[in-house]
């Protein structure tokens, strides 16, 4: 299975000030790429970049070596960005809130598979409640569901640990290098300190440009 | 076609050219408006229902033509902007609202002071006067939301956006503020809505709208420099050029 | 969160997604999903009702309960109250999905966003404009609008708010990301709503007078057409540039 984003001299400019330049990436199928800077490096805007959302950027996208203009579809269809933002409905219960998430995958709307996801994340018998009552690490939870509901390769997460107790921090990072493993692609930031594994690479911002290192 | 299009990519160049054309559009701005308000003003003819108070017509049409032509330029700029992401059409877009909204203001006061001597009232629900105070309250829109973005760049493309809105909706609103107008008919003629006027008339007029338009275009080049020196003052050739005037 | 084994064996293959057609699926599960949350937060949609009945006990208050001068002004109150009630609820159109990030997912599903972007509009024409075409008689009869114009009165409303939810939809798309837009977003919308009030309140004059309402009503349906055409896509773009922050 081939899966390839690439960055080709990548640069984003916020206000006159460049948040990073020159910057070139390659992340294929099997890696775990974790951003790393200090606040205001541009992370969340490098994240945003590569999943598709901001458009003013200089340099070049590439999906499956194709310009993202051309792939951006195919692109969006392989794609799971989870933002800062849970994006989970407080009036809403976690069940109807993974069913919105379904339906805009394509998927199959299918409760089992959803019960089972919840179930999964450690949500049983929450299933019902309004995500508005639930803590914020629940609803975190409710968002992190979406990773085992609807399976895509490639995963762009902003801050997934946020609010998540140890078990479940544990849990994820299992996860992704479990997602690695199977030959996905996991492009992360995160404050949390990532267990060193082999399927794990560091790209660091900050200071106008950018500088990879392994 | 492409190669212009690559060169307005460069404030740099937009800069130097801009510095050799904006002396002629002030020089034809002067002279044009010069020679049409002395026409208009001392030559013409009186109107032979309104008298002199017609006169105003050499500020008020003008004005007007100006206010509508801004906006859609600044729609222009704004497409330019977004579908080629040139800087200096959005710098020309942001210099060229507040100087609609005044385009606009100068119509609609000059309408008002008309209407004294022609209806007896400083303001008239007139299909005109109310276009054109639509037409002010659309710019201010553009200038309020340019204003709210802390980020300059979401700023202007909410601002073309907004323009772009705006400029496909101008002839609806024109269209139904003169339907509306024609059904409510108030028992008063239209300012300029009469044709044929004699040649003497109209040829000052013509004079003004070219002048207005030549002020306008060296008024938006001259500001649109100053724009570029603000964005562009941590750039290279800008601080080359600081040390040059010290 | 226990990772069991058998749940990562189970799809050891991870196929690559090919774009899905189900486009349908998800316009009509946000429709669902946005009059689930609607009905759930049943002020939101009573709000703006009350609103428009309030600004109507207004006007006799403040001008005069003469009923004939309340006749000959009564269209063109109904439509602005409904209007500036319209106008009200736009605000949160967006605004809640921008605050919790279900924006961001909307704006990175494969399908065209500004499809799923009119199922919300089509949301709050529902449970917005509708009622308050409904409303708009009951009111009507207090303001002692003439007999034979409330039907036109109401199919008036229910066209014209369809476009008003449009239009207004690009303003609160545009002013989203900004933490003070309600006074902006009124700004930026009401201009482009003139066209609308003219023909709307038009129409209902012209039935009082019995001619040519099916021109303004012609008109309106025009109005709504350009508007279903091109919004969106304004739409979409506004929310793009409103979610780079």
């Amino acid at each position: 299975m081939s899966l390839r984003l690439q960055a080709q001299s990548l640069a984003c400019e916020r206000d006159d000030r460049w948040l990073f330049r020159d910057l070139d990436l390659d992340i294929r199928a099997g890696e775990i790429v974790r951003v790393e800077g200090p606040n205001g490096s541009g992370k969340t805007t490098l994240l945003k970049i590569l999943s598709g959302q901001l458009a003013d950027y200089e340099g070049e996208l590439f999906w499956d070596e194709l310009p993202m203009r051309e792939s951006r579809e195919s692109f969006l269809s392989n794609l799971l960005y989870l933002g800062h933002a849970p994006g989970v409905k407080a009036a809403l219960t976690p069940l109807e809130n993974l069913a919105w998430y379904q339906a805009l995958a394509g998927h199959e709307l299918s409760e089992e598979a959803r019960l089972e996801a919840l179930e999964e994340v450690g949500l049983a018998g929450f299933e019902d409640v309004p995500a508005g009552q639930l803590s914020a690490g629940q609803q975190r939870r409710v968002a992190l569901a979406r990773l085992i509901l609807t399976p895509r390769p490639l995963w762009v997460l902003d801050e997934p640990f946020t609010a998540i107790d140890r078990d479940g921090v544990a849990a994820l990072e299992q996860r992704l290098v479990a997602h690695a493993r199977r030959g996905g692609c996991v492009l992360v930031t995160t404050h949390h300190e990532l267990t060193p594994c082999a399927e794990l690479r560091r790209i660091r911002l900050g200071g106008g440009g950018a500088d990879e290192f392994i | 076609m492409w190669a212009f299009i690559n060169k307005l990519r460069s404030p740099k160049w937009f800069y130097a050219i801009s510095a050799r054309l904006q002396p002629w559009f002030w020089a034809a701005a002067l002279i044009l408006i010069g020679t049409g308000t002395i026409w208009g003003l001392a030559y013409a003819p009186a109107d032979y229902q309104q008298g002199n108070s017609f006169r105003i017509i050499y500020v008020h049409v003008p004005a007007a033509f100006l206010a509508q032509s801004i906006f859609v330029s600044m729609a222009m700029t704004g497409l330019v902007f977004m579908v080629w992401k040139i800087k200096i059409a959005d710098m020309a877009a942001t210099v060229m609202a507040p100087l609609g909204a005044a385009m606009t203001f100068v119509a609609l006061f000059s309408g008002a002071v008309w209407g004294v001597p022609t209806w007896g009232t400083w303001w008239m629900w007139d299909a005109r006067l109310t276009s054109m105070l639509i037409l002010l309250f659309l710019y201010l829109g553009v200038i309020a939301l340019r204003g709210a973005f802390s980020s300059r760049d979401s700023a202007s493309r909410a601002a073309s956006v907004l323009a772009m809105v705006g400029v496909i909706n101008i002839p609806i609103i024109k269209y139904s503020v003169d339907w509306w107008y024609t059904l409510h008919q108030p028992a008063t003629f239209t300012i300029t809505g009469r044709a044929a006027m004699p040649m003497e008339m109209w040829l000052p007029l013509l004079i003004m709208v070219l002048g207005f338009y030549s002020f306008f275009i060296a008024l938006v080049l001259t500001r649109t420099r100053s724009e570029i020196l603000r964005r562009e003052s941590n750039k290279h050739w800008v601080r080359e050029l600081a040390e040059e005037v010290n | 969160m226990n990772l069991s084994e058998s749940s990562l064996t189970k799809r050891v293959e991870m196929v690559r997604e090919e774009p899905r057609s189900g486009l349908a699926v998800a316009v009509w599960a946000t429709l669902k999903r946005d009059l689930v949350l609607l009905l759930r937060r049943r002020s939101e949609v009573l709000n703006p009702l009350v609103f428009f009945a309030l600004v109507i006990t207004l006007f006799p208050i403040g001008i005069s309960p003469d009923p004939a001068l309340l006749a000959a002004i009564a269209p063109g109150l109904l439509w602005v109250a409904a209007l500036l009630a319209a106008l009200l609820s736009l605000d949160s159109l967006f605004r809640a999905d921008y605050d919790d990030g279900s924006l961001e997912q909307l704006l990175l599903t494969p399908h065209p966003l500004a499809l799923l972007a009119l199922a919300k509009v089509a949301v709050h024409w529902l449970l917005t404009g509708l009622p308050l075409a409904l409303m708009a008689p009951v009111l009507g009869v207090m303001l002692a609008l003439p007999a034979g114009s409330y039907a036109v009165l109401a199919i008036s409303l229910a066209l014209g708010s369809a476009s008003l939810s449009l239009i207004g939809a690009i303003g609160a798309a545009l002013t989203v990301g900004l933490s003070r837009g309600g006074v902006l977003l009124s700004l930026l919308v009401l201009p482009l709503y003139i066209p609308v009030l003219i023909f709307g309140a038009g129409a209902v004059q012209a039935a009082i007078f019995g001619d040519g309402v099916l021109a303004h009503l012609a008109i309106l349906g025009a109005l709504l057409a350009l508007a279903l055409s091109l919004a969106p896509l304004a739409i979409a773009a506004s929310l793009r540039i409103s979610i780079n922050g």
